[in-house]
């Protein structure tokens, strides 16, 4: 059974229609990469799976639930998915440690010094221990979006939506956070990741999922896309990385 | 002039007195009647918001009247102090609950998405991100409006309460030293306002670096 089934789902802005039946599955352990031209829809997919945009109609089915349903308690359904931001989004507040540890202690309820002891061992992982008592304006954006997604992990989610997190940062910054994404992808963590750097597409994903007018046009293997891709449409569009 | 001086302090006393009791129910109503604008309760959201302009657009003076001269007769009989606590109140409420909502309002959306994206409950998010957030946004608006609350508590002499004013007004009404009088008044306000303002400045500046850094 797959971890996240999406069925036919359709999203409005007002007028604009952003997403015209979309489905997807996505099994345990798999990294499928969502690319498309901007605007297709593609971080719209990932909002709707957060329940952070209500989706018009369809489903989503998360690991045999309904979360689509009505009286979905999306604070518990969240718990259980890591979702990351371009823009870092981490608490201006808080100090490193604390926008690690605030989730689990409150929303999950566990004991703080077990999740301090997780947050430690994911900051060291990330080659961020000294930085645990300093606050994100003190940190480079590579090392936030770190923080970001260890904020995630330490939630021990079943899967991670990655939303461009790095569009925002210079190449060398985008390859420190992308070794993070590739270490998990390796160690079996269920993604879905929306993005715009091809190379990393192909080097992480299992699936390439090719969005475009608010549709799945193309569902492929990675190297199948990438080498060969089936509807014009996509053609077109990695026609246009070339040099 | 000397003579008169403990009656100057006495009257400041009360001054203090009757601004901090305002100031510390405004800040009260304040969070209260900005949480449900927040927040869009349903029905009070909208009494709240008919609340902070009628308090907003009248005077102080005239809600003192109506509560001392009006409300008596319809039988609701107040004593001048409880009439002075609830207009400074009733004025300072409306004023607070704009700075705190204006404060609350400027937290960014993605910064709300985030901690939501992690699995916090509604509470939780205002508790733990909107609130401390929003705070540190509010605070230099908090402070000027407790200035002004301890500004606008010179109108109570008209109530026939003894502060400051009030005290000046008696004193020139009996020795006719309206200028040494008036001078003094003055000072006694200064006394009163500025370590409060040099006070908040300083509060003010920590709590930006605090929240922002700079």
């Amino acid at each position: 059974m797959s971890i996240l089934e999406i069925q036919n789902i359709h999203k409005s802005f007002g007028e604009h229609k952003v997403l015209n039946g979309v489905s997807l599955a996505v099994e345990k352990g798999e990294v499928i990469v969502l690319l498309g031209p901007s605007g297709s829809g593609k971080s719209t997919v990932l909002r709707c799976i957060n329940g952070l945009e209500p989706i018009s109609s369809g489903s989503i089915i998360l690991d045999g639930e309904t979360i689509t349903a009505p009286n979905t308690k999306w604070n518990k359904i969240r718990q259980r998915m890591g979702m990351v931001f371009q823009s870092y989004e981490l608490f201006s507040h808080k100090s490193i440690i604390e926008n690690i540890t605030l989730a689990p202690v409150v929303a999950q309820k566990r004991d703080i010094k077990e999740v301090t002891e997780q947050a430690l061992k994911l900051l060291a992982r990330v080659g961020l221990t000294e930085k645990q008592n300093a606050y994100p304006r003190q940190l480079s954006g590579g090392q936030k979006q770190r923080v970001a997604i260890i904020r995630a992990l330490c939630m021990n989610p079943e899967l991670m939506l990655l939303d461009e997190i790095t569009a925002a940062l210079d190449p060398e910054m985008t390859r420190e956070v992308l070794d993070v994404i590739l270490d998990l992808a390796r160690d079996g963590m269920t993604m879905l990741i929306v993005t715009h750097e091809m190379a990393f597409a192909a080097a992480v994903a299992d699936k390439i999922a090719f969005l475009d007018g608010g549709v799945i046009n193309e569902l492929s293997p990675a190297k199948e896309f990438f080498e060969n891709p089936k509807c014009d449409r996509a053609k077109k569009f990695l026609d246009k990385f070339k040099f | 002039m000397i003579k008169v001086l403990p009656l100057y302090i006495k009257a400041a006393g009360f001054t203090l007195l009757l601004s901090a009791i305002g100031i510390f129910l405004s800040f009260v109503v304040g969070i209260a009647v900005s949480l449900t604008v927040y927040c869009k309760v349903k029905f009070f959201s909208v009494v709240a918001k008919i609340y902070i302009e009628v308090a907003r657009n009248t005077p102080l003076l005239i809600q003192l009247f109506f509560l001392y001269f009006g409300f008596s007769r319809i039988g609701l009989r107040m004593e001048a102090y409880t009439c002075a606590v609830v207009g400074l109140t009733f004025l300072g409420g409306a004023y607070m609950a704009e700075a705190f909502r204006s404060g609350f309002e400027s937290v960014d959306v993605s910064q709300k998405e985030s901690a939501q994206s992690l699995g916090l409950n509604f509470l939780q998010v205002l508790r733990f991100v909107v609130f401390p957030q929003g705070l540190s946004v509010a605070v230099p608006a908090i402070c000027a409006n407790s200035l002004f609350l301890l500004k606008e508590t010179s109108v109570v002499s008209a109530i026939a309460l003894a502060d400051l004013v009030y005290v000046a007004k008696d004193l020139i009404g009996l020795h006719y030293k309206t200028t040494e009088c008036l001078i003094l008044l003055v000072i006694f306000y200064l006394i009163l306002l500025l370590p409060i303002s040099i006070y908040m400045r300083k509060l003010e500046k920590k709590m930006r670096f605090a929240s922002h850094g700079v």
